[in-house]
Order: C-alpha cells, then sequence, then structure tokens
C-alpha cells in the first residue's frame, strides 16, 4: 500500500496484485467488516498508524489499477503470470515492486501437525479475518515477540484461559536488552505486551524445552520442560507455533533476485541495497525483503517506489530518501537484536526425535531426513534431499518445513547451516486449479 | 597426486552410473567424475518412463535388452527406484491419429510384444475416466515407470558396492590423449586411464569438441509439472500420440505430467525455465484427456536440461577420431529407459571390443554429412538453436 501510494502521488498508475480479498497483507490487516470487532483493541497504540495507512491508500484508489483476490503464480519473460476468479492473466511490466512478506517460522515437535495447531500469523488472521478464537484454552508457544502480541490480541476480544510458553531464556533477553534500546520506542512496545500480560494474569514462561503435542485426532495438552527442567503438561485445545518470521521469497526469486544468507536472521534473503533494488526495475518491500515490521513496511515501500521512479528516470534522489534509507536500516538492524531475544532455537532439529514430523504435506520424519544422509551418496544439499525424501516437495512446496530441513540436513551432515542451500522456487507459488486454464484465453 | 584407473566416465547421470555398474561388476577398475551431485541433471529430473511401444524402430534390441535390466535390478541389487510395471496407453483421439498408433503397434509386435488394439468400448470399460472422445488406444503391459530421482544414486551405490569410485563435484578442466593414455584434469585433480566415457548428457557436445568431434547438440527441456495427491485411480502411465501430453498417477496419488512443445535451455547451459504457457496448455490438454482431473491443483512445474540433436537420435559408440573414446550423450529426451542397455553394451564394447546389440544407427559419424531433421523434432520444438557446440 505504501508504496502504491508513493507512485500514485508522483503521477504513475501502479497496477497492485493481491492475493488478499482486503488491503492490508498481515500487519495491516483489515478486520472483517461483516463481524463487529474491536480494531481499535486488536491494534492497540498501532491504531492510528493502521487507520492513517488505509485512509491513504483508499484516497489514492482513483489513480490505482487495484487487483485484490488475485494470485501472481509465476513472473517470466517481464510479466507476472496471474490467477483470479475470472482465470489465468498475465500483466507485462516496466518495473516490479515486491512485498510478499512473511509466515510464521516453523520449528516442528511431536504431534505439531494435530488438528488445532495452527501457525501464529493464523491464528491472528482467524481473529482479524473470521472474528474466531482458534480455541478456548490456548497456548502460544515458540519464540517470537509475536506471541506476546497475538495472547494480548486474543485477551483483548475475551479469550480467557491463555498460556505462553517461550524457549528463550530469560538471560539471553537481558543480554539482547542493550542491543534492543537502540530502537527505544519498540523495545517499551514490546515490554508494555508483557506488563499487559502479566497484568490480566497470562501467564508467560521463558527458557522452555518443547517436547510434544498430544491428543487423540486433535490438541488435548503440550507438554514441555521449565528452565530448571522440571517437566510439565498444559491442557488446551488449541496451540499457536511462531518462531519469529520466514520472508516469503519464492517471488523474488522467480523475479531474478539474488539470495545470501542472513547469519542473524539465519535464513537466505534476497540481495538489496539500501532503497530494497534486488536487479534492474525489481524491488523488494517489507518483511519479505528482511524482517522489519509494521514501521520498515511503510518506509520500505516508499523508498522502492522512489528508487523505482529513479531507475526509470523520473524522480531524483532527495533528502527524503536517504532519512527513509537510514530509518529502514535501523528497524531491521533492530530485528538483528529482536532474533537474539527471541532465538531460533535452531539446535532443537538435531534432538528432535525420528519419529517427528517434518513436512507435513508429504509426511517425511525427521528420521526419514537423518537416513537419506547417512546413505552412500546421499544428500548433502536441500535440493537433493528434497529429490530423495519428497520433503518440501508438497502442497507448500517447503514454506513451512524448509527452515527445520535446512537445520536437520545441516546437522546430519555435520555441515554449517549456510553450506546446505536454499529449496529453489518454482512456478506456481501457490497450487493452481487444472480446471481454470480452460477458460483463459492465450 | 595422479590417479590411475582403467576407465574414467566423465558425467554421472543413469547412463554414466550403468556404465560404471557394469564395468565394475566384472572387476574392471573404473572412475565416475561428476561435476555436481549423481543423478542431478536430466537423468533425476525426466519424466520416469520405461516404455517399449512407439521406440525407433531400430533402438528394439538395445531398447528390450535395457528393460529386461530394468525388470530384474532392484531384485538382484537390494536397491530401490519405484520400478513400477504399470503398462503405457498410447491415446489417438482421430482417424490419422489411429494409422498412427497401428503403425507403432505393428512395428512393436514384429519385436515380439504384446500390444492390445482397445476402441472406444473396452477403453470406457478399462479406463472409465478417460473423455468420452477418445477413440482408440494401444496398451502394453511391459512397458513401466521408475522414480528418477531415486535411480541414478541407487544404480551408483550399486556400482560402488562393486569398486566403482563415485566423484562428485568433480568438474573436468581438459581431457587430453597423450598417445598411450587419457589425461583429465579436474577440480579434483589429475587422473589418467586407458579408455574415456563421455556420458556428459547435455554437455557431452563440449567433450567430443575436445577430440575434435563437431556435433549440433543443443540444451533443451520439456515442460513437466504435477498435481496435488488424489485417490490412486490411473494405473498405466498414458500418453497422447498426438505428442500434446504424457502423464502417470503414482501410488502416493500425484500426476506427473509432461507437455510439448520443449523450450530451449537459458544461455548457461543450466537451467530450462518453463514459460507459464506453456504450463497452462499442458493443464488444458490434460483436462481434456481425463475430466476428471479438472478439479485438480498444480503444484510444481520443473523442467530439466536434456542434450538433443536434430534427427532425435543419441551419440552412442566409439569416436571416430580417438582409441579408448567413447560417446554416449545427448539421447533427446529418451535416454531414461535405454540407460541400462547403453551401459551393458559399452561395458562390452570397452571389455572386448565387441556387443551384439547393434548401435550403428547412433554412431558419431553420421554428423560429418548433413543430417536431416526428424519430423518429431521440428513438431516438439518451438524454438530452432541446434547449431555446433563450441568446446
Amino acid at each position: 500500500m505504501s508504496a502504491a501510494v508513493a507512485l500514485a502521488e508522483a503521477g504513475v498508475r501502479p497496477t497492485v496484485i493481491d492475493e488478499n480479498s482486503l488491503a492490508g497483507g498481515q500487519g495491516f490487516r483489515q478486520t472483517n467488516a461483516d463481524i463487529e470487532l474491536d480494531t481499535r483493541a486488536i491494534y492497540g497504540h498501532e491504531y492510528n498508524k493502521h487507520q492513517n495507512l488505509h485512509s491513504r491508500f483508499r484516497g489514492c484508489l482513483d489513480k490505482i489499477d487495484y487487483r485484490p483476490s488475485t494470485l501472481v503464480w509465476a513472473i517470466h519473460g517481464g510479466k507476472a503470470h496471474t490467477l483470479n476468479a475470472e482465470g489465468f492473466s498475465e500483466i507485462a511490466f516496466d518495473g516490479l515492486i515486491l512485498a510478499p512478506g512473511a509466515t510464521d517460522r516453523l520449528m516442528p515437535l511431536p504431534g505439531w501437525t494435530l488438528p488445532g495447531v495452527f501457525s501464529l500469523g493464523a491464528a491472528q488472521v482467524a481473529l482479524k479475518d473470521q472474528g474466531c478464537f482458534i480455541g478456548r484454552r490456548i497456548v502460544f508457544a515458540g519464540s517470537s515477540p509475536l506471541l506476546l502480541l497475538a495472547a494480548l490480541q486474543y485477551h483483548k476480544l475475551g479469550a480467557r484461559q491463555l498460556c505462553v510458553l517461550d524457549t528463550t531464556p530469560l538471560r539471553q533477553k537481558l543480554r539482547a536488552a542493550p542491543g534492543l534500546l537502540q530502537s527505544s520506542r519498540t523495545f517499551v512496545q514490546g515490554l508494555s505486551y508483557l506488563w499487559s500480560l502479566k497484568k490480566r494474569g497470562v501467564p508467560v514462561h521463558s527458557g522452555v524445552k518443547l517436547q510434544g503435542i498430544e491428543g487423540q485426532g486433535r490438541v488435548a495438552a503440550i507438554r514441555y520442560a521449565d528452565a530448571w527442567g522440571r517437566k510439565h503438561r498444559i491442557a488446551c485445545d488449541a496451540v499457536a507455533l511462531g518462531y519469529g518470521l520466514r520472508a516469503e521469497t519464492q517471488l523474488p526469486e522467480l523475479a531474478g533476485a539474488e539470495f545470501q544468507f542472513d547469519h542473524g536472521l539465519r535464513q537466505w534473503l534476497p540481495k538489496i541495497d539500501t532503497s530494497g533494488r534486488a536487479g534492474d526495475c525489481l524491488y523488494i518491500a517489507g518483511d519479505g525483503a528482511a524482517t522489519g515490521g509494521a514501521d520498515a513496511a511503510i518506509a520500505s515501500g516508499m523508498l522502492a517506489a522512489t528508487g523505482l521512479l529513479g531507475d526509470l528516470g523520473m524522480s531524483q534522489i532527495g533528502k527524503d530518501r536517504r532519512d527513509l534509507q537510514r530509518q529502514v536500516c535501523k528497524l531491521r538492524r533492530f530485528q538483528h537484536h529482536l532474533a537474539k531475544a527471541f532465538r531460533w532455537p535452531h539446535e532443537t532439529a538435531q534432538t528432535l526425535p525420528d519419529h517427528t514430523i517434518v513436512c507435513r504435506c508429504e509426511n517425511v520424519t525427521a528420521g526419514d531426513i537423518r537416513a537419506a544422509a547417512k546413505q552412500a551418496l546421499g544428500p548433502i544439499e536441500l535440493n537433493r534431499m528434497k529429490a530423495i525424501t519428497r520433503c518440501g516437495m508438497g502442497r507448500c512446496q517447503g514454506r513451512f518445513c524448509s527452515a527445520a530441513l535446512a537445520e536437520i540436513t545441516a546437522a546430519a551432515c555435520g555441515k554449517p547451516i549456510d553450506a546446505v542451500g536454499r529449496l529453489r522456487a518454482q512456478a506456481p507459488v501457490k497450487p493452481v486449479p487444472l480446471s481454470t486454464s480452460e477458460t483463459t484465453a492465450r | 597426486m595422479t590417479q590411475e584407473t582403467e576407465t574414467i566416465i566423465i558425467g554421472g547421470g543413469l547412463i554414466g552410473a550403468f556404465t560404471a555398474y557394469f564395468l565394475a561388476r566384472e572387476g574392471h577398475p573404473v572412475t565416475v567424475l561428476e561435476k555436481g551431485f549423481v543423478g542431478a541433471q536430466s537423468s533425476g529430473a525426466n519424466f520416469g518412463n520405461l516404455r517399449l511401444q512407439g521406440r525407433d524402430p531400430y533402438q528394439y534390441p538395445l531398447s528390450l535388452r535395457a528393460q529386461a535390466i530394468w525388470e530384474t535390478f532392484e531384485e538382484t541389487t537390494g536397491e530401490s527406484f519405484e520400478y513400477d510395471r504399470t503398462g503405457h496407453l498410447y491415446i489417438a483421439r482421430n482417424e490419422p491419429e489411429l494409422a498412427k498408433l497401428e503403425h507403432h503397434a505393428e512395428i512393436a509386435r514384429g519385436q515380439g510384444l504384446n500390444i492390445e488394439m482397445l476402441a472406444t468400448k473396452a477403453l470406457k470399460k478399462r479406463f472409465p475416466y478417460l473423455a468420452e472422445d477418445t477413440l482408440a488406444a494401444t496398451f502394453c503391459g511391459r512397458d513401466a515407470t521408475a522414480n528418477p530421482r531415486l535411480a541414478t544414486p541407487a544404480v551408483m551405490r550399486v556400482a560402488q558396492r562393486f569398486g566403482a569410485r563415485i566423484i562428485e563435484h568433480c568438474e573436468t578442466l581438459s581431457t587430453l590423449h597423450t598417445g598411450s593414455r587419457f589425461e583429465v584434469e579436474t577440480t579434483k585433480g589429475s587422473f589418467v586411464s586407458s579408455s574415456l566415457v563421455n556420458a556428459a548428457g547435455a554437455w557431452g557436445g563440449a567433450i567430443a569438441a575436445r577430440f575434435g568431434e563437431l556435433v549440433p547438440v543443443f540444451s533443451a527441456g520439456p515442460p513437466q509439472f504435477v498435481t496435488e495427491p488424489f485417490p490412486h485411480v490411473i494405473q498405466p502411465s498414458m500418453q497422447m500420440v498426438n505428442g500434446s501430453v504424457i502423464f502417470r498417477q503414482i501410488p502416493r496419488g500425484n500426476v506427473i505430467v509432461a507437455g510439448y512443445p520443449r523450450t530451449a535451455s537459458e544461455a548457461d547451459g543450466n537451467h530450462t525455465f518453463v514459460p507459464p504457457g506453456k504450463t497452462l496448455a499442458g493443464m488444458e490438454a490434460l483436462g481434456a484427456v481425463v475430466p476428471l482431473l479438472r478439479d485438480a491443483h498444480v503444484i510444481r512445474v520443473w523442467s530439466g536440461v536434456e542434450g538433443y540433436l536434430p534427427d532425435m537420435r543419441p551419440i552412442i559408440g566409439p569416436s571416430r577420431k580417438q582409441n579408448g573414446l567413447f560417446h554416449a550423450f545427448a539421447c533427446c529426451g529418451h535416454g531414461f529407459q535405454i540407460a541400462p542397455g547403453i551401459g551393458a553394451v559399452l561395458s562390452e564394447l570397452i571389455r572386448t571390443g565387441h556387443s551384439d546389440t547393434p548401435i550403428e544407427a547412433y554412431d558419431i559419424e553420421r554428423f560429418r554429412n548433413q543430417v536431416p531433421d526428424n519430423e518429431k523434432f521440428i513438431r516438439e520444438f518451438d524454438i530452432r538453436t541446434a547449431g555446433p557446440a563450441a568446446g
């Protein structure tokens, strides 16, 4: 939205293709208008920012070719290939700004594929989009500041039996605090989530080790060991899991972006310059470039727009742009400190029981991956591992298992994480129905 | 340090694997040099069809020999690559296509294969999910499929157990013959041998060129895609004789599909990107043959880097310029089925200088003269990029 507004204001009529039916992405998701939801409660002190961006976008709609509920399933030869209710279509472009966002990074654990287990983002979508809680007794587990935010949003809207299990020990959070203070506003905001949860009586346990989710046919309980090694079992009917964010990288890759390994966030991210430029007239903004949060999304969207206008010979580099660059840079650096306070517990991958399902689409276990790696001429690279074990080969194309697949493969081969490569992106970015191909003129 | 062996094979694809297997099994010292991972190029990315119907008539002795090896390999070695005797259905939707079917069937029957001709009624009974307007089809129960992703590593492991050396991430930098032996410089050191096998697939033209044998090989790949899994109802692999689409359902439930025309690989020679329009054309063709599949979703698209020649025939056999050098590359999209046969024949040629299986039609010598383009070549490619490969 931010990039589109900037382009529209500069007199360029951008085409905005959004997979969602309502603008806003994930961070600025609009609550379902058909349900009476207290949007102000959900967004808290972000509410005004939320309203402001939406009103600016709405104000520009006559200057934007806006195509909601439309999937870009492939990018090839200077065209975005789309699918919506009318069928397949293609849109040629001079410049491309990708804002694919991110999803939760997930670390599997025994039982995580039981009905009733959601990703943290899905738990928020259920709330904002459908006005639903994912359960009555809900455990928010993993390692992410968004666990606190989601728990708070749920509590504000009336959910009562809530608990947060954070796998990062308190001492590591304290160690990360000086770095976090560099962006004191965001830090204070995070602390306020924690404080509000305490005040509301929602337990938050840090430094836990998640051991498994139990249930016959659906979630009945979660087991964990606390910071002192004592074992606990919490009865619950829903679990929301999240370990920070994982950038959606398929579209940038199909558009020709190159990738580099970010050791701080421990994932492969597109190579971009300070404006988000990833190639010839190709820009990536928001969490899809590198986790940065809502403010970075707005700023990086504007940056991408001005950068692209510059590439097309339609604007000059001004002071504004340098300010924006500094802002985005600072916000993304903050995320590196945050990644220490809310650690991705990668070493867990080594100790996952063999029977743990890693790839839920193809039912591939940690044991399958380890066995493949041990074979003579066994795979030591992710695409080969996928070819041999089918891990990452199903409906989601590795979007939810590749982080764990990489960790398990690296551990099984005794290689550093950045030496096992990354899964190559292939179209379609999301599954596309066969039937629609007949109705489409080419 | 220079490493000595009897035979060096350049290329760790399926042909390299079977050649190494047949040599090593006879106690012949052999080393495979693979620039990346074994079986990661067209050997691993192809459709996985082990079809005997509709082959180049000349190819049957080689093809039948290969099929016999496919049929027993898993049992005799204990390795698995999901060999499945699914049978293969060749489908016609109009009279000219039917005439083509009959022609193919006659040739195959001449080779002793049992080919059933099924008219509309019989088809409807046996394969009720086929479209109403399906005219006729031929079925061969000996046709089969295997999982290409698993096949090459499996054969390589057996070769390794027989003593073959398999070296991955070993790119060949130079190859020359010094009068008595081959010297191969690689990113992992020097190797010398008395025989050399060029099984470098789409990259084989460059190796041949180092010995002064120029061939018009070029790289391309078919658009392929796979659907999400659903109940296993389609048993045989199926192919439209007009070449529009070929598909099979694996027991896991996914339907694997390859369509045409093929696409030329990128200039780097290492990637083939599928234009989305070709995927859509393949999807439409599939829905027309099996209307039931119109509800399916496509989850992944891919292609491969395969070596092609304008007469749509591979190059197999001894070099005509250098004693001790043997070629087996550019299989024009049908190398998977014949690979075990090629391995067996090359092993015989290297060890004894003779094989009873005829391969003369695949002699590299044919490119000394102008070779006419194959009708299939003209139909199945939309971009003509053929030209002599530069070394």
